[in-house]
């Protein structure tokens, strides 16, 4: 029994195929990593490929322990100069693709080919920390069917490529189904288990909590994706697309903070106005608050309101979110509000812009009213002349008057910024909100695209009776700045994002195409989360399903469907020949007249015994036999003597 | 308790599925086949549950088709394992004899019913550990000739052979024993020594006169340019390059019998048992009409292969009573 087992893996050396098949795979699933890896390291891992490649080509033996030892050593100390750490996220993914072609290096076995096989998964997950598009699946699907057809090359290596191709496809065909039921039916929690590592939330672009000047400009200028909302009904007009953000009370002379969030389960009373519905994405900003369109009036799950009107998560949108939402637009604010939350918006540090206080006393001193101040204030804006840029000069101690009377240029941050400061030196409460205005309206799918170039900045005043107000001094200064969108409200698009700039027609038709695929595949793949597989199960009639029902389900579910692929491996196997089967039926026929077929006895033979056992079915049997010898065991098989010998055989009738 | 139960035959037959030795064409029902993740289908699945946690952890959706797929593959992969033994059919065909000391050659054919190949199978000796590795194509059948050590003559029965493969993915084991009713006759190794004298035989007493004739052969001599070309002994010029001429004895009646009395009785059964299969050798080789008379068995002179044959089996079951 000592003898060594053939089919064991170790036992069976890796073949220039299998290599191919290996370098193949991991340069597919490689690739991604490499263009991200320090040059020299995806150089290093690729010149391992080739070195792998020329030793078996040469059947050369394969490098010493201790020379890939070194290799590895010097790359880990290059990996530590660039990182300054080997035990983050990205060091660690970038030495596992140096370790895969160290590993290719002294691979001798299918043993060591397996493990080559796994590093390849590994490496294939990885990349999906960094993005998981379209383009990944599909990558990843392409380099499953090449680890594929690569194993099975494996176990039948003298097998042509084309067939072990075909048993490839046929074991993808066959898991996929199994795939699918598991994706659907694998019951999801809300991760994550234990504590992301802290570089997984890398630098984000999206809304803060804090506004200094400056600091909306500068997100203006990316184009990434802040969410899309899919409205019910028709995508509401320009002027009701404030998406409400952070909402910033706080002062201190430059930065605008947001205050101690007060929660409340309720939203705030709303009296007339248009109720909108639609489900909002949110792509993962690693912030809790959500993005809704002023004015909230449900709260989605997991969510609380604010007191000061945005909605707040119960953990920071760590992945893509998705939320059914109802707000009402133009409805009258609730005119009640805590004093103290009053007296939070009136706060106005010392010392800071004389000028923009001198005219807000201004104002109190001709106005009779609070309501007739407002009113004055946006007449100010509107007839300011103020430039709308996105490179805003830089500003110094007396940012609010440097941007009214000096530079008298800024971004919407500068314009919110000095309207509540103008208000609250006016003794009106006021203050700042921050979220996103506008969107592009995909004419393919009808659905809201909001980048963070969409981000804005507005102001909100309160009177008294009348409750909060919402006041846009961008929007008075710029009217164009809401119809029209940032792209047309900036003079001179040197600063605009690619995709903003509106000579490029073409190519926003052709990326409307491509997102609104891009939005389906989030919506119902990577946004497949708790919630929206107990929306599934419920379709089919499963309400409120948990970890339980589904997990019972997916068992179920799993043992059909592999009941049905044993069957249907037994039944290709079982696969009676027609041929076979009527000179059976012949057999059983002889048979019940007492001319039984010996098990050694040949057709021929038998043929001619029976004919004396039934002498008057002579002529039958000759012919049935001799018609069975030919389709048996002769070269050709035509369709029509296959149709005749049945029939023969079922008008045979011995006597 | 379980060491006894599972050497009780009874209840192993049971576990397998069959009683050996198996007569006629053996079909592996799915019954019969046995199937357990390989090592490597061990690995495999430690792999699958680190990229299953990691999906989760990391809310990857991707991860989890991924991680999902591979689970697919491996649960196909099983099946395709199982099928790809299934339903083969192993026919075992007749065995030469073979000496003892050499190797018995066993066949078996592996009938493949299906319209889809089935590479690499392995069939393996469980006594020996003789093994050969096959592919049988679609709709056709494979030969296995597996060589298995006859120490002993007698009567060498094939045994247990394991029938195993792990194509397609290498990710699990399935398995299938095969008792075919086959056996090979192993005749004793024969001792070489000189003939029994002829004058020493108790059936025939005659004497062994040669007179050259055409009837019976009594030996080889140089050629002469008038000897009749019918008479050169060809196997042995193929074999030594020398022309020789066979010469015959019209005594027809010289007739040697190989007589259990005659081995040396000093000799233990298996030696006397292996210097008569020496002699039949001997005498086949030598042309002589040969007869063989063993306690229960005796066998009219005669010569050839059928003859040799005869002789040699009656020598390889030969039971003392």
């Amino acid at each position: 029994m000592s003898t060594p087992h053939p089919l064991a893996p170790e036992a069976r050396a890796l073949n220039g195929r299998d290599l191919a098949g290996l370098v193949l795979a991991l340069a597919i699933v490689g690739m991604p990593h490499a263009l991200r890896a320090p040059w020299w390291l995806a150089l290093l891992t690729l010149a391992l490929y080739g070195w792998r490649g020329i030793v078996l080509a040469r059947r050369q033996p394969l490098p010493a322990g201790w020379l890939l030892l070194c290799i590895a050593l010097v790359a880990m100390f290059g990996v530590w100069t660039e990182y300054r750490t080997v035990f983050a996220r990205i060091p660690g993914i970038v030495l596992l693709l140096l370790f895969s072609g160290l590993k290719l290096m002294e691979t001798r076995t299918h043993r060591d080919a397996a493990a080559v096989v796994f590093l390849c998964c590994f490496l294939l997950i990885t990349n999906f920390l960094y993005s998981q598009g379209i383009l990944e699946a599909v990558m990843m699907c392409v380099a499953l069917a090449v680890i594929t057809v690569t194993i099975v090359g494996f176990s039948a290596p003298q097998r042509p490529l084309r067939s072990n191709a075909r048993s490839a496809a046929m074991l993808l065909a066959h898991g996929a189904p199994a795939a699918l039921l598991l994706f659907l039916l694998f019951p999801r929690v809300q991760g994550p288990m234990w504590g992301l590592p802290q570089d997984a939330q890398q630098a984000i672009t999206g809304l803060n909590d804090t506004m200094t000047p400056g600091a909306v400009a500068d997100l203006a200028q990316s184009d990434a994706l802040a969410f899309r909302a899919d409205f019910v009904g028709p995508i509401p007009p320009p002027r009701q697309r404030y998406w409400r953000g952070p909402v910033l009370s706080e002062f201190d002379g430059r930065t605008w903070r947001a205050g101690p969030a007060q929660i409340a389960e309720h939203p705030r009373r709303l009296d007339g106005g248009t109720t909108i519905r639609y489900s909002v994405l949110l792509e993962a900003h690693h912030r809790p608050w959500l993005f809704a369109l002023e004015s909230p009036a449900l709260r989605p799950p997991h969510a609380n309101f604010s007191t000061d009107g945005h909605l707040l998560s119960m953990s920071p949108v760590r992945t893509r979110l998705r939320y059914d939402m109802t707000s009402v637009a133009e409805a009258r604010a609730d005119p009640e509000e805590d004093a103290l939350t009053l007296r939070r918006a009136l706060r106005l540090p010392g010392g800071y812009n004389p000028k923009a206080k001198e005219l807000a006393q201004e104002w109190r001193r001709a106005s009779s009213s609070d309501a007739e101040i407002l009113t004055r204030a946006v007449d100010f804006f509107r007839r300011s002349g103020l430039t709308y840029t996105l490179e805003p000069p830089t500003l110094g101690q007396d940012s609010v008057d440097e941007f009214l009377f000096s530079t008298r240029a800024g971004f919407c941050e500068h314009f919110s910024s000095a309207f509540v400061f103008l208000m609250r030196a006016a003794g009106l409460p006021a203050r700042v909100v921050t979220g996103y205005l506008g969107g592009d309206p995909n004419p393919i799918d009808g659905i809201l695209t909001v980048r963070q170039s969409d981000a804005h900045a507005w102001a909100e005043v309160y009177l008294p009776g009348r409750g909060w107000l919402r006041a846009d001094p961008t929007a008075a200064a710029i009217p164009s700045r809401l119809d029209s969108g940032l792209a047309r409200s900036v003079p001179g698009s040197g600063a605009l994002p690619l995709l903003m700039r509106p000579q490029l027609e073409w190519l926003r038709g052709m990326r409307y195409n491509w997102e609104a695929l891009v939005h389906q595949w989030n919506i119902w793949v990577l946004g497949y989360n708790p919630e929206r597989q107990r929306e599934f199960m419920s379709w089919f009639g499963m309400h409120g399903a948990d970890w339980r029902n589904l997990t019972a389900t997916l068992l179920g579910a799993m043992c059909v469907f592999a009941a049905a692929l044993l069957a249907w491996s037994l039944r290709h196997g079982a696969q009676p020949d027609a041929v076979q089967a009527a000179w059976l039926r012949f057999c059983r026929k002889l048979d019940a007249r007492g001319v039984a077929r010996a098990p050694y006895e040949g057709p021929r033979d038998f043929a001619q015994r029976a004919t004396l056992g039934a002498p008057t079915s002579g002529s039958a049997i000759r012919r049935i036999s001799d018609l069975y010898i030919a389709l048996r065991y002769g070269k050709d098989r035509a369709a029509a003597d296959v149709a005749e010998l049945k029939r023969l055989v079922r008008e045979f009738r011995p006597i | 308790m379980l060491r006894a139960l599972r050497k009780d035959p009874r209840w192993v037959n049971w576990f397998y599925g069959f009683t050996p030795p198996e007569r006629g064409t053996i079909r592996l029902g799915h019954r019969r086949v046995y199937i357990v993740p390989s090592r490597v289908g061990w690995m495999f699945g430690g792999t699958i549950a680190i990229l299953l946690l990691g999906s989760i952890n990391y809310a990857l959706a991707l991860g989890f088709a991924l991680t999902f797929l591979l689970a697919g593959l491996g649960l196909a992969g099983m099946v395709h394992t199982a099928r790809n033994l299934a339903l083969l059919a192993v026919n075992s065909t007749r065995v030469e004899p073979v000496f003892a000391g050499e190797d018995a050659q066993f066949r078996l054919l592996l009938d493949n019913p299906s319209r889809f190949d089935r590479p690499s199978i392995l069939a393996r000796h469980v006594a020996s550990g003789a093994q050969v590795v096959v592919d049988v194509g679609a709709d056709s059948a494979a030969e296995v000739v597996l060589a298995i050590p006859a120490a002993r003559r007698g009567r060498l029965a094939l045994g247990r052979v394991m029938l195993e493969t792990r194509f397609p993915l290498d990710l699990f084991r399935a398995w299938s024993y095969v008792e075919p009713d086959a056996h090979c006759v192993v005749y004793p190794r024969p001792l070489f020594s000189a003939l029994p004298a002829a004058g020493t035989h108790a059936g025939g007493g005659k004497s062994r006169a040669f007179n050259a004739g055409s009837d019976d052969f009594a030996g080889l001599r140089t050629y002469h340019a008038s000897d009749s070309p019918r008479h050169i002994a060809w196997k042995t010029v193929a074999r030594t390059g020398n022309l020789l001429t066979k010469q015959f004895s019209e005594d027809a009646a010289a007739e040697l019998w190989l007589e259990w009395e005659h081995a040396n009785p000093a000799l233990d059964l298996e030696q006397r048992l292996s210097l008569l299969a020496g002699w039949v050798l001997a005498a086949e080789q030598g042309g002589a009409r040969y007869g063989l008379r063993i306690p229960g068995t005796e066998i009219e002179p005669d010569r050839g292969e059928a003859q040799r044959a005869a002789c040699l089996q009656a020598l390889a079951l030969y039971e003392a009573r």
